[in-house]
């Protein structure tokens, strides 16, 4: 049943993403834009890292496409709130799990989309990267699109306005971002930056995708961002399904 | 056969400016088939009262049965045997009516030929046929509110609660739905529990009326019966009964002083 309910919030979700195609391509835009225009400003720079700086801005623009397009999916729930649609569909018995679901699924599944198409752009700027790691870093950018998700969809869920949901994600998403290096690496930064970076879960999660852009895959870091990636989604999608089933 | 039955149902929505309690204390049986008018002013909790007994909404007090199903441990069960037409509807306006039938079919566990037959017998029954390949957006009025109840009927409900579902409807649409709700309880022996500000559709409609205000009962009955007991007189309009219940206005004229 968890399969079959999940299958159709999944196909409903997935042809209103069809819909709104244009909506689709800008949501790389920002990230094209940091390859295009900020990208080549780092090819001659010392970054600390093994391999060129493609290697190094590519996985973290990867990462802030996740976290940007994920952490604002709550908002397509308060407009459904207001339409009664997702009462409409609490009423039936399918699965609440389903419900959130479908919908962090169909995410995941655009964010990759857009993920192949920014990796492809990256390419022909230069970038040159072993495709498991490649392939890798898309993984991991599936499970923080699908943990971000589910929490944007649950912290969406408790209100009632998009005025007030922007503000709070806006909050959250830029210290997100700027913490935890996804475009230079922390390492350059002064020690206490560096430490307080450490406290940021994404911070985990860029230092593997670096590391498998680089084709090191038995590493610490990679270690650690595996068990951040899935410690975070099982988290997350527990908060969610909380909420669907109580809100 | 009591099919919902409730005892001190009540929720208390908590807010900044302070707790509000929406519905104190819900006391009241429907019988298996009976149509019953649920009526309140504006803010009674009506609506706080349907979301709970369709499992939307916790009680933070009380419990009740919905068709044999306990509201707190088998919300299932009551889901199977509900369906609900809320106050605002619930359709997307960018989908079309044909996959918002079919949508609702399959979260109600049919197969997808299952889903096909019910959304085509659907619109016969509610005269959408025409619709289908509308999106729900680009619907009138009156169309939409078809379409809300439509979908609330895909899983041939036991019980059908219906949120205002006549506001907004021309008098012709009016008169095709209370046809429609009287055809299922005689048909198929649903039991409606609806909600509506038009009394005078709660005297055609309904067998038995529950005044809430305040979020407590305040007064049922068969539509005459209150007019006797509230209004003076067999004759009473049910306006003004159901003003003299809910203490809008002057008291019945019996108990009005003469000097007045
Ligand atoms: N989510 C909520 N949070 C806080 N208060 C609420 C909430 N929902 C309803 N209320 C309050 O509870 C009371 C009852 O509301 P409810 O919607 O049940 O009334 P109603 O009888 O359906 O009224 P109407 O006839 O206007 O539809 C109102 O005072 C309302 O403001
Ligand atoms: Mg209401």
């Amino acid at each position: 049943m968890l399969l079959h309910d999940t299958a159709l919030v999944y196909g409903r979700y997935l042809r209103q993403s069809l819909r709104s195609r244009f909506a689709l391509l800008f949501g790389v835009l920002m990230p094209l834009l940091y390859l295009l225009f900020f990208g080549p400003l780092l090819t001659d720079l010392p970054l600390g890292a093994g391999g060129s700086s493609w290697q190094v801005l590519v996985p973290g623009l990867l990462l802030q496409l996740g976290l940007f397009g994920a952490s604002f999916a709550g908002f397509s729930i308060i407009i459904e709130k207001g339409h009664g649609v997702v009462e409409r569909m609490r009423v039936t018995p399918v699965s609440r799990l389903a419900l959130l679901l479908g919908r962090v699924l169909r995410d995941a599944t655009v964010f990759v989309f857009q993920a192949v198409l920014l990796v492809l752009a990256a390419v022909v700027m230069g970038l040159r990267a072993p495709v498991a790691g490649v392939l890798i870093g898309f993984a991991f950018v599936a499970l923080l699109t699908l943990s971000l998700a589910a929490l944007s969809y649950a912290l969406a869920m408790r209100m009632d306005t998009p005025q007030s949901f922007g503000p709070a994600v806006n909050a959250l998403t830029m210290p997100s971002m700027l913490l935890s290096g996804l475009m230079l690496p922390m390492t350059l930064g002064p020690a206490w930056l560096d430490a307080l970076s450490h406290l940021m879960p994404f911070r985990y999660l860029v230092d593997a995708v670096r590391d498998a852009y680089v084709g090191s895959y038995a590493t610490p870091h990679m270690l650690y961002g595996a068990l951040v990636a899935v410690g975070l989604t099982a988290l997350s999608v527990t908060v969610g399904t909380r909420v669907f089933r109580t809100a | 056969m009591a099919i919902i039955s409730t005892a001190g149902l009540a929720r208390t929505f908590l807010t900044k400016n302070g707790p509000v309690e929406a519905v104190r204390s819900i006391d009241l049986t429907v019988r298996e088939g009976e149509i019953l008018g649920f009526l309140g002013p504006n803010g009674a909790g009506k609506t706080t009262t349907l979301r709970m007994l369709t499992t939307l909404l916790a009680p933070t007090g009380g419990a009740a049965t919905v068709a044999g199903c306990d509201l707190a441990t088998d919300a299932a069960g009551v889901r199977r045997a509900c369906g609900y037409v809320a106050q605002s509807g619930g359709v997307d306006p960018q989908i079309s009516v044909r996959e918002e039938l079919l949508t609702q079919g399959r979260l109600y566990r049919l197969t997808r030929t299952q889903a096909v037959e019910r959304a085509g017998e659907l619109a016969r029954d509610l005269d959408l046929t025409g619709l289908l390949d509308r999106k729900c957006g680009a619907l009138s009025g009156g169309q939409r509110r078809r379409l809300d109840i439509a979908m609330a009927l895909t899983h041939r409900p036991k019980v059908l609660f219906l949120d205002e579902p006549t506001t907004g409807l021309d008098p012709g649409s009016r008169a095709d739905l209370w046809d429609l709700v009287r055809r299922l309880r005689d048909e198929h022996g649903t039991t409606v529990f609806l909600t509506t500000h038009y009394l005078d559709e709660a005297d055609a409609l309904s067998d038995r009326l529950v005044v809430v205000d305040h979020g407590v009962v305040v007064a049922e009955g068969t539509p005459s019966a209150l007019k006797l007991r509230y209004g003076g007189s067999l004759d009473a309009s049910l306006q003004d009964t159901f003003l003299a219940i809910t203490g809008r206005s002057a008291a019945p004229a019996d108990q009005t002083p003469v000097a007045v």
